[in-house]
């Protein structure tokens, strides 16, 4: 698949830095999000939440908010009648209880009013009987025999036996090869340790957001913020019963995704309150309802056991992951399974992981899911390991990094991938010999990310002035307009400024999957390259109308159709928009179009290293210097490649030092706000220094991988790397908060 | 409850309008004006997506009421550029690359022009503890804040 590179310098505005498409409209507040769409006639609606982390619901009685001047609908569980397919049932669920209530922030009726303060007032006049329950919220409680269950028809798939008693242990997953016992026989240092991480946040700042218009026949508009308006469109349409083409799903700006918007949570919710009502209705979270209600990532608990030789060689690797999902399955617990020892190479490799049903809020996506956390337990095993033998980190990780052809961790070889480079640009890097002050140390983590490609659609049309519009499926989360553009462009041979992107809607395009898996530089990109391909033979076969040759004759090169030889003809070559501008009178329009489930995404690879200093006398962590080598395969526009190497790090530095999920007694969160769950702010960072390494992934024309989720993979641990070098003691648990450095830093002393 | 009759210079232009006496000033631009620029983000003045300058002072405007705004004059993110022509920073955004998703990209902009008002010479941790106010969960603050240092040197002709 790989045709153009760098090295052969056929790259033309590839790895340039322009400004991108919807910049200015971003600069200067006309970009519309979520909640800045009005439709005629709106209504404002509003969700009823549950104040209790696990209770029946014995009655609802909405009857006095119907009354209500000014209420035009009132649902609950009752008004979701249709058929649900299974794959979408827990989803639904999710979105409005159905006779239990599973979690603090679960949805419990919503209604729609002529305006806010109604509605508010109409959410107090629903009178809800609530039958409450014990429950749970950590992760290991959850897994004992007497916990509290959550559903009575979840048996623990994966076992040998099938168990007949309920569990909150939804299922066990085991990856791995050869036997582990044998290689740590072989080992002769071995290191082993429990882990423990919080659950957090994916922290958007533009709450979820959404305006449903659905007419009593059947068809319906749907505008809101998501990853995947695709993915709403088609688990609407099968919440609420209707045909997938009757109803038309329009993608906002998304403000922040990280994962946590590949699902939903209102949009059934406005569609339904529209439907009864027989008027657009919009709903937007608050804060408080983001953090109750939707994200966030597992919780987990970890023990992660690895041997190696006196020379170095890794010999075993072991690992038992319990991931928390929320109040339903499906926590990624397979994805830290498969990526936990991903960058490495050893013949007796096991994991085996649990996921665990809680009463919190249903875990989301978060970033390369699953992942982080795994890491940060295997990452600081390696590193302690190192210690022991008295090995030099990165060279420990240099002896022991997987390579092409390798057995992965996960199931197939290695292909050529650039962990390697990652490893030894660090070792070779001014930061890693930089001097270090009292209280400081220095860590070191790799991290992997499968990266994905999946369904994507993509269509190109050329305008009689010879600019391009371009359409795509896959919402733009960070800047991939430009991106695309870029692609384009080149392939085109036209200046950037004459493509245009946009993300289309559900109606305009064939299916696209969602946003997620670092997908889409990489598959729509690679659409839109044959897009423009395919427009090229369309160009070409039009050139050749006009000279009157064969179309073979002609072919396209910079921007131009020329004459394919001598025996083609003398003909002065034609541009892109002289073609254009004769489409009228050679066949009509000129546009190109791709359609495929793209496959060869290249995997992501990438080392961290940090330097921080920990205050011993308040436990408090300041991050001094942070570097981020990564693999990008291919890196279209370098800055927004940067900016997802230093997102993903940053939003890992806050996992690692401050952010978690803190339920009380009563399993209510405490702290549903930016105040109390705090992310990183700018004064408590350094610049964050990036390195782009190029290893071009064959699977894509120009080599492009994701960089979008490997960036938060190495962070929390290689801070936990670091902190525990400056601490002097080995940090188990995240967050790396204040009282937990300074209880660790006591209880060594002890 | 009777609404507030309110008059206010908004952009430069003299605005009245009528709100409820417990309605945020956030909620008027948005929903009342149409003047979407400033966003929610929490509704509790912890992220900054909502800032805007009454009179001389940066304000988060879900922190103010629309009823204090009589009199006063009120500086959006609508009211930043020159017609055509961008102000500095918002093409110093674009020339850093910025933003990502661009939702706090106004707040940071009206927060990062105050700074500059009043302190044409920021230092890098000036920048830092001044936008501290101001989330950004795409960026890590680092192109951000380059963008506004880079600003503040060409607008002082450096």
């Amino acid at each position: 698949m790989l045709d153009k590179t760098a090295e052969n310098g056929e790259f033309k505005v590839i790895g340039t830095r322009p400004e991108r498409p919807d910049g200015v409209d971003k600069v200067t507040g006309r970009a519309r999000f979520g909640a800045d769409m009005v439709m005629p006639g709106m209504l404002i609606g509003k969700v009823l939440r549950s104040p209790h982390a696990h209770a029946n619901i014995k009655s609802i009685d909405t009857s006095a908010a119907e009354a209500l001047e000014g209420v035009k609908a009132v649902i609950t569980a009752a008004d979701f009648t249709a058929d649900v397919p299974e794959a979408e049932y827990d989803t639904m669920v999710n979105c409005i209880a159905h006779g239990k209530a599973l979690y603090d922030g679960h949805g419990v009726a919503a209604v729609a009013a002529t305006s806010r303060s109604i509605a508010n007032k109409a959410l107090k006049l629903i009178k809800v009987e609530y039958e409450v329950l014990p429950h749970v919220t950590d992760v290991e409680e959850a897994c004992k025999d007497d916990a509290p269950l959550l559903h009575d028809n979840i048996f623990t798939e994966g076992l040998e036996e099938t168990p007949t008693t309920p569990s909150n242990i939804s299922g066990r997953v085991q990856f791995g090869h050869g036997d582990v016992d044998e290689g740590f026989a072989a080992a002769d240092k071995v290191v082993e340790r429990k882990f423990r991480t919080e659950a957090t946040h994916q922290g958007y700042i533009e709450p979820h957001a959404c305006v449903g218009n659905l007419s009593p026949d059947g068809t319906g508009e749907l505008w809101c913020c998501t990853q995947g308006h695709f993915m709403v469109r088609n688990s609407c349409a099968a919440i609420l019963g209707l045909d997938i083409s009757r109803l038309r799903v329009t993608a906002s700006e998304i403000g922040g995704g990280f994962g946590g918007k590949t699902t939903i949570f209102i949009e059934p919710l406005a569609l339904a309150l529209s439907r009864k009502a027989g008027r657009p209705v919009k709903l937007v979270m608050s804060r408080d309802e983001v953090f109750r209600a939707t994200g966030p990532t597992s919780s987990a608990s970890m023990w992660i056991k690895i041997g190696a030789k006196n020379d170095g060689t890794i010999t075993a690797m072991e690992g038992l992951l319990k991931y928390q999902g929320g109040a339903f399955k499906g926590s990624w617990v397979s994805l830290g399974c498969m990526t936990a020892f991903a960058c490495y190479r050893a013949d007796h490799m096991k994991t085996v992981g649990y996921d665990v049903l809680v009463n919190r809020p249903r875990a989301a996506a978060y970033r390369a899911p699953g992942a982080p956390m795994a890491a940060f337990a295997v990452e600081s095993v390696v590193t302690e390991l190192a210690g022991e033998l008295g090995r030099d980190p990165l060279e420990f990780r240099l002896q022991n990094a997987a390579k092409e052809g390798d057995q992965s961790s996960y199931g197939p070889k290695h292909r050529a991938h650039g962990l390697m480079e990652t490893l030894e640009q660090a070792k070779a890097h001014d930061h890693y010999n930089a001097p270090l002050g009292p209280n400081q140390g220095r860590g070191v983590a790799c991290g992997f990310w499968f990266n994905f490609g999946g369904q994507t659609s993509t269509s190109l049309n050329i305008g009689a002035d010879g600019t391009v519009n371009v359409s795509v499926g896959t919402v733009d989360v960070g800047g991939s307009r430009a991106s695309m553009c870029l692609m384009v462009a080149e392939e085109l041979g036209v200046p950037y400024e004459k493509v245009r992107c946009v993300v289309a809607d559900t109606s305009s395009l064939g299916h696209n999957d969602i946003t997620d898996g670092s997908r889409t530089t990489f598959s729509s990109g690679m659409a839109l390259i044959l897009s423009a391909r395919d427009a090229k033979q369309k160009l070409c076969a039009r050139a050749a109308k006009i000279w009157e040759i064969p179309e073979d004759a002609v072919e396209w090169v910079d921007g131009h159709a020329r004459p394919a030889g001598p025996n083609a003809g003398e003909f002065d070559p034609m541009s892109l928009a002289e073609v254009a501008g004769k489409a009228e009178t050679t066949g009509g329009p000129i546009a190109g179009h791709h359609e495929c489930n793209a496959r060869g995404a290249g995997v992501s690879f990438a080392t961290h290293m940090v330097d921080t200093e920990v205050d011993p006398e308040t436990g408090r962590v300041t991050v001094l210097r942070y570097t981020v080598f990564q693999d990008a395969g291919k890196a279209i526009h370098p800055a927004y490649v940067e900016g997802q190497f230093q997102g993903g790090a940053v939003q890992g530095i806050g996992w690692a030092i401050n952010e978690e999920y803190i339920y009380g007694e009563d399993g209510r969160l405490q702290n549903a706000g930016f105040l109390d769950y705090r992310i990183p702010v700018a004064s408590d960072l350094p610049m964050i220094d990036t390195v782009i390494i190029e290893t071009p992934n064959k699977g894509h024309p120009y080599g492009v991988r994701g960089v979008g989720e490997t960036s938060i993979v190495p962070p929390m641990a290689a801070i936990a790397n670091s902190v525990s070098a400056a601490a002097g003691v080995r940090l188990t648990e995240l967050p790396m908060s204040p009282p937990r450095v300074l209880k660790a830093m006591d209880d060594a002393k002890a | 409850m009777s609404q507030v009759h309110v008059h206010t210079k908004i952009n430069g232009d003299t605005t009245e309008f009528l709100c409820e006496a417990d309605e945020p000033l956030l909620d008027v631009l948005r929903d009342r004006l149409g003047l979407t620029g400033a966003k929610e983000g929490c509704g509790t003045g912890d992220c900054g997506a909502c800032s805007v300058m009454v009179d001389d002072r940066l304000v988060c405007s879900c922190l103010v009421l629309g009823a204090e705004a009589e009199g006063r004059t009120i500086e959006t993110i609508e009211g930043m550029a020159d017609g055509e022509k961008l102000h500095p920073l918002q093409q110093k955004f674009l020339d850093h690359a910025a933003l990502q998703c661009g939702i706090c990209t106004p707040g940071f902009l009206v927060a990062a022009k105050a700074l500059l008002d009043h302190n044409p010479d920021p230092t890098e941790t000036e920048v830092r503890y001044w936008l501290a106010g101001n989330l950004c969960r795409c960026t890590g603050y680092d192109k951000i804040v380059r963008a506004v240092m880079d600003t503040a040197a060409e607008m002082r002709g450096a």
